[in-house]
Parts: C-alpha cells; structure tokens; sequence
C-alpha cells in the first residue's frame, strides 16, 4: 500500500466529529485551554456535517430561563417523563442549566432566531422549542469552532481510538484515514472528544432503493459515536432504547412544528381521533405511574412519544389506516401555510421535493403520516450511549469518577449522541454537552492524568493494517471472477450493510415485524451478528469511497450489537411504541428500574452487562402547576 | 436519482465535491463534470445545491415514491444572508416563491476570539461555569443553578418519584 502516513503530535484535545457536539468542543476548549493543541478530525466538511447540515428550523431545547419560563429542573422532568423514567437526571440537569447560554451566543453570531413580537421573547414552537431561520445554523457554528481549533482535518474519517500503552484503558488519540487522498492519519493526543454521530441505517428502512438516503437521521449518521468508543472499551448505557419517529410518509418531514405551532392533529383513515381509546389498555401494560390517562387529561402531562406511537401502530393494525395529519384547517391561514413550508425547506427539503412531486398541497388534502424504522442515537427523545460522568456538584457516587462527560476510559469525553441517558439534547444540548466535555478535559490534562502516555510504532502499524485490508482483500480477489459483485471471497459494503439491516429488522424489533423481538429471536440475531462480524473481516472496498463505506458499516455493526445485547438484557417492554419484548410485555419497574450499562472487551469481544441505579430529582411536581 | 447534474452547466469544479456530507457527489474522470455516485446514501440536503456556483445541480424526487414532474430550487445568496427557493409541483397549478433569512450578521465577525479573551481565574476553572457564564444564561445577576439553589435532591430509585 502506498498511502502516506501523516502523523499529528503533541494534540491536547482532538475533536472526532464536528456536528454540534464537536463544534460546541472545539470552541470552548480554547476558552479553558489557551495554549492547548485543539485538532477537529471531521469524515465529511465542516461547514456541511453532521446531523445539521442541511439546517434547523427549531431549537429544541431552550429553557428560556431569562424570560422566567423555564428551571433546568422542569426540563429533567418533561424528559423524564418522556423516556419512561429512564434518565440520567445529573447530566440533564446539568445540561439544562447551561444550554441557555449556548443559544444566547448563537444569537449573537447571527443566528437568526424569530422573536414573539408581543413578549420580545424568542417565539415559542412548544414549551421547549423555539422557532429560527436555521439553513445555515451549522456553518455559523462550524465558524466558531475553526476560530478557537489549532487545525481542522476535512474528509478525515476516523476509524478507531489510540489506547496507551503505559497505563490500562487510557487513550491516546485516534487513527483513520483521508476519504480524498487516501492517506493515514494518527493523532496523537491526551484527550479525545467523541462527538461523531448516531446511527441510521442499521435497520431496515420502509424505503426501498434510491429511496434509502430519505432517512429520518442523516445517512452518513453511521453510528461511529458508538463503534469508535465500544470499539475502545468504553460502558455503554441504554443502547436498548432505540428510537421510532411518527412522521410525514416518506418524505420523514418533521412533525413538532406542525403539532406545536400550527395546531394540527392527526386522525385515522375514518377520519376520527383515535389516540385515546388505545390509553386504557396501554395504562394497563405500563402502569399508571407512566401513563395516567385522566391525571394526563386534567393536568396537560405529556404523553411520552413512545406510547404516542403505540396508538398508531395498534390503529393502523387494526385495519384503519392511513393515519393523516389534518393540516386543511391551519393551511387556510397564509401566514401558517408559509411557516409549514419553510418548515420543511429549512431542515428536511426532501419532503417539500416530495409534496411537488404528488402534488399534495396540505391546504387542500391531509397528508398521511407513518412510522419510521428504528434509530439509534441519544439526543431526541432517546437515550443511547457512553456511560458518563456527571458533574461534581450534582451526580451521586455511582455517576461520578472525576471529569464531567468523561467516559469509563480515561481521557475519552464525549458530546452529543454519544453520551448515553441524556435524551432531549437536540442540537443547543448537544453543541452544550460539548462546552461541558472541553472544559473538563482541560482539567483532566491540567491536573496531570494525562502523563505518560505511550503509543507504540506497532499499535500504529496494526491498525494501519487493520485500515487498509478491504483495499487489500479487494485486490487478491477481484481477479479470481470475471466481473460483477458476486465473489465467493468477499462481500462489499452494501451487501453487508443490506444483511445487517434486514438482521436487524427480523430479529431485533423492526418495522417489518412490527417492532416485536423477545429472548429467542434476540439470541438468533446475535448469532447472525457474530457471523457477519466473520464476514466484516473479508468485506472488500474497490477505492477509498467504498473503504469509507466499510468502515461506516463497520462501526454500525458494532452499534447494532450493542442494542442487541441491551435489548436482551432488559427483560421488559419498557418503550412500547418504540419496540416490544414479545416475552416480557409490560413495564416491569420491580426489576427494572435501572439503567443498563454494557461493556465489549476489546480483547475477546465479549459483553458483560450490568444494572445501573436509576436516580430521580426528588419530587414529582404536579405538570399543571408547571404547564 | 435526488441530486443530479446538468451536462451543459457543470464546469467541473469541485465545490459540490467539497461540500457533500455524504461524500456522494464526485468528478466523472471521462466528462469531468460532477455526478452523484450513491444516489442512495443521498439525504436531499441540497447541500451541493447550495454550493453550486453555475446552479447545475438539481434534485429528482427519489425514484421509490416521487412521481416526475416536480421542481424545488434555490438560491442561497452569503452577501445578502437570504435563501430563495421556488416550489412548482407536478401538475403546475402550485408555483410558490418562498424567502428567508440565514443570518443576522456579516459572517464570522461576531464570534469571539477566545484565545484573545481574558484568561479564566482559578476560581472560574475550578467552578461549573463555561465561558461568558453565569451572565450569557440568565442576563440578570443570578447565578447558576444548582440542586441546592432550586431546593432539589438525588434520591434513587422508582419510590420516589
């Protein structure tokens, strides 16, 4: 192989993944680190990556704590309440408490945020949601970041961590490789902020060809938050609450907006509301700590989504679909017409390419709405990912070892999706989770933990190896077959991307089997996983494109594993809506009202899985006096 | 096939190569003009679109679900900090002409400069605020919150809450 090997010494804090976790790093480390190396390694371009790349037509998490609408304490408790009870409380508050002061900065940099012209306050979508002109959200704040960052690696996709070779589970940096040049690159650095992306794509979407890059999360969201930091050692935590999203057909657009700001609802194909007749039996299977149908009514107590989606997918089940969201009424009026299209247009084009295309004008039809495939990621209203530490002054001893956001290996942070049991972050939570990591890993290498750190030649040549072997394997058996994809040899990426997205969907929970897994099912799939992991090692990539594509498939099958052994563990359908343990139907809070933390030893690929304790803020304050 | 490339237009320069989040828009070595090589790892998020300076990338519904027929564009103009983007659907009779801001302020000039700043004090580093707190939060002379300040505990487990 003939690719250079460019190496980056003597880094402080390397930034893998510069959506709005990595930004929001990259820029306050400078603040805390004034003479600190800062290096962004990015697979993509900064200005256009990460989940934020076409643009946001909300923020949807602002406490509005400066016009006395909201405490961070009220936002641990909506989202509590959203996750059915499975939260880390510390790190939302927390996050809560400062995501504030991100937004306010945004502002200043020329974020276009919409004020209500009555109150002066920024203009409220929800109780969480404020409403911007967001196309170029992403390039104002990856301006931010190459202000305070020393270099900004483009088109670097990272594939693995540097560990040190002086001390056990401590990294050292990160390896991968340029997708243009093709080059090697190392850097070496004593702490590292993972703030790459979730995943998309590792079940089986509802669309077929072309139309797989319409996902909800972006496509190039190839879960490398989880397979760089399983990959390294790192606990895992909630990787079982995968997400399930209620959204425009096909297109995914968003919903929020539609419901919270023009007052639309849906119905079923007879046209009637048919949400709450699902509640009672749903109150049943839950309990009524979860879902208190006449508590909910009398006080406005949000429904949590999951359960939201348990009624769609009973009523369409039931034979009368399709859903449809009544937009007729709101569209009559211009102004609220406008602001659904520029909706759309400001974060998810696709379904606006879509409505002109079959000529659906919301004004005069009611669009259907369906069920997404399921998603693995930690900041909607789910909560996949590393098992953190929270802050001194807030977490209990079980969720505190020393660094804010620092994972189990030392050195490791993490921001955004990475960061497990911190659900309702979007975009301001996340870029705040990253303020949060660069700070305390300024400290972290202050206080001197970051001594010593020794990566060997060898470790850099192994993984330079390990890199490049699709490349490899590609060239020893192309030539055994006349042409074509077919080789008994080798896969390539999309054909393994193809088998783990229809494992997944079979066996763990996906939209073709209704979202219905339990323990046997489960146990297949992990068998079939471990084979695919076999097959991983022969997969072929016939240029650097596909070797980003296989390393991506890599990194979404090590996440995939994960939620299928979490999926597992948890014996309990804890998210109906989001999937169900045919085995284990209800919630069942006497066993498991806890959080699931796993851990893959590097070494032998094998999970060890462990109960966590769940912590509350203390009281459950009635939501009518907070509504 | 979503993004694709007018023949007549492309010049083969490379932004939309540069941009791409998927890295799915790359240069044809036989016509040297760009071309979507994974139509199915295309999110639609014009990104390419935007970046485009001879406006020779446009988007076709993905071929699954969208009929022919139908027109989203755009303009994206940095100077002015306005996009402008045309609908037309399938069958002519919605032609719609929508604006809106992208930013407030020339660009990058008011985001600071944080080696410039005042170094933080040992006090502030060993506190929970980041930079420009407590006052970026609240913008009165409140302090952060903490559990002890909003009359809050941990306590574990289901009992109590």
């Amino acid at each position: 192989m003939t690719y250079k090997t460019v190496v980056e010494d003597n880094i402080d804090i390397l930034v893998c993944g510069a959506g709005l976790g990595g930004t929001g790093a990259a820029f306050e480390a400078r603040y805390w680190g004034k003479d600190k190396k800062i290096v962004i390694a990015e697979k993509a371009n900064i200005d256009r990556s990460g989940a934020v790349a076409q643009g946001l037509y909300a923020i949807n998490c602002y406490m509005g704590t400066r016009f006395g609408e909201n405490n961070p304490e009220d936002h641990v408790r909506y989202a509590r309440i959203d996750l059915m009870g499975m939260v880390r409380e510390d790190l939302l508050f927390d996050m809560a408490r400062h995501v504030d002061s991100a937004v306010h900065q945004f502002e200043e940099w020329g974020l276009p945020l919409m004020r209500n012209p009555k109150t002066g306050a920024y203009q409220r979508e929800g109780r969480w949601q404020i409403m911007i002109h967001g196309e170029s959200y992403k390039p104002i704040v990856a301006e931010a970041a190459k202000k305070s960052a020393d270099k900004v690696f483009n088109r670097v996709c990272v594939t693995h961590l540097l560990m040190d070779e002086s001390k056990e589970n401590r990294v050292a940096g990160a390896v991968g490789f340029n997708v243009r040049t093709g080059d090697y690159h190392v850097f070496k650095s004593k702490t590292v902020v993972v703030a790459a992306g979730g995943a998309s794509n590792i079940f089986k979407p509802r669309s077929v060809g072309e139309g797989a890059g319409r996902v909800w999360y972006a496509p190039w969201s190839s879960g490398s938050a989880y397979g760089l930091m399983i990959g390294a050692g790192a606990k895992m935590t909630q990787m079982e609450n995968r997400i399930v999203l209620a959204r425009f057909k096909d297109g995914y657009g968003p919903v929020g907006a539609y419901f919270l700001h023009l007052k639309t609802y849906t119905q079923n194909g007879l046209g009637e509301e048919y949400e709450s007749k699902w509640f009672p039996a749903l109150e049943e299977m839950v309990g009524k700590r979860y879902l208190d149908v006449e508590a909910s009514h009398r006080t406005h107590r949000p429904i949590p989504t999951c359960l939201r989606n348990h009624a769609f997918i009973n009523e369409v089940n039931a034979g009368r679909g399709p859903i449809h969201m009544v937009t007729m009424e709101a569209f009559q009026d211009p102004h609220l017409e406008e602001i659904g299209w520029h909706n759309f247009l400001g974060m998810t084009v696709g379904q606006a390419v879509l409505w002109a295309a079959t000529d659906v004008d919301p004004k005069y039809e009611n669009p259907e709405l369906t069920t997404s495939e399921p998603y693995v990621m930690g900041s909607h209203a789910t909560g996949c990912g590393a098992w953190c530490s929270g802050p001194e002054d807030i977490s209990p001893p079980e969720y505190y070892w020393g660094y804010n956001r620092m994972t189990t290996v030392e050195g490791l942070f993490g921001a955004g999706d990475a960061v497990g049991g911190t659900p309702h972050a979007f975009s301001s939570g996340s870029f705040t989770e990253g303020r949060l990591a660069a700070k305390a890993a300024c400290k972290y290498i202050d206080d001197g933990k970051a001594a010593g750190i020794r990566v060997s030649d060898d470790q850099i040549k192994r993984r330079k190896e390990e890199i490049y072997k699709p490349m490899e394997h590609y060239k020893i058996y192309r030539n055994e077959i006349t042409g074509g994809s077919v080789n008994p040899n080798y896969i390539n990426p999309r054909q393994g991307l193809d088998r783990l997205q229809k494992l997944m969907d079979e066996y763990c929970g996906g939209v073709t089997v209704n979202y219905m897994t339990n323990e046997k099912l489960l146990n297949i799939g992990l068998k079939k996983l471990k084979l695919l992991e076999e097959d991983l090692e022969k997969v072929a990539a016939e240029n650097i494109h596909e070797l980003l594509r296989a390393w991506e498939l890599k990194h979404r099958h090590l996440t995939s594993e994960s939620v299928m052994h979490h999926t597992l563990f948890r014996k309990e359908t804890r998210w109906p809506g989001y999937y169900y343990r045919g085995d284990a139907m209800r919630v069942d809070d006497e066993n498991w009202h806890v959080l699931t933390v796993s851990r893959r030893d590097p070494k032998t690929g094998e999970y060890t899985m462990e109960k966590a304790p769940c912590y509350h803020l203390i009281d459950d304050k009635p939501a009518a006096a907070a509504a | 096939m979503p993004t694709f490339v007018y023949m007549t237009r492309c010049d083969g320069c490379g932004q939309c190569v540069d941009i791409c989040p998927s890295d799915i828009m790359h240069i044809d070595p036989k016509v040297r003009r760009a071309y979507n090589i994974e139509p199915n790892m295309c999110w639609e998020c014009y990104s390419c679109v935007k970046a485009c300076p001879h406006n020779a990338i446009d988007v076709r519904g993905y071929a699954d679900f969208a009929p022919l027929g139908h027109s989203v564009r755009v303009r994206r103009d940095e100077e002015k900090g306005v996009i402008a983007w045309r609908i037309i659907f399938r069958n002519g009779e919605k032609d719609m002409n929508l604006l809106a801001p992208i930013t407030t302020k020339p660009w990058g000039k008011y985001i600071p400069q944080l080696a410039d700043q005042p170094a933080p004090s040992q006090e502030m580093r060993g506190s929970q605020l980041l930079f420009n707190e407590p006052k970026y939060i609240r913008f009165d002379d409140g302090d952060l919150n903490t559990l002890e300040s909003n009359g809050l505990k941990m306590q574990a487990g289901v009992e109590s809450y």
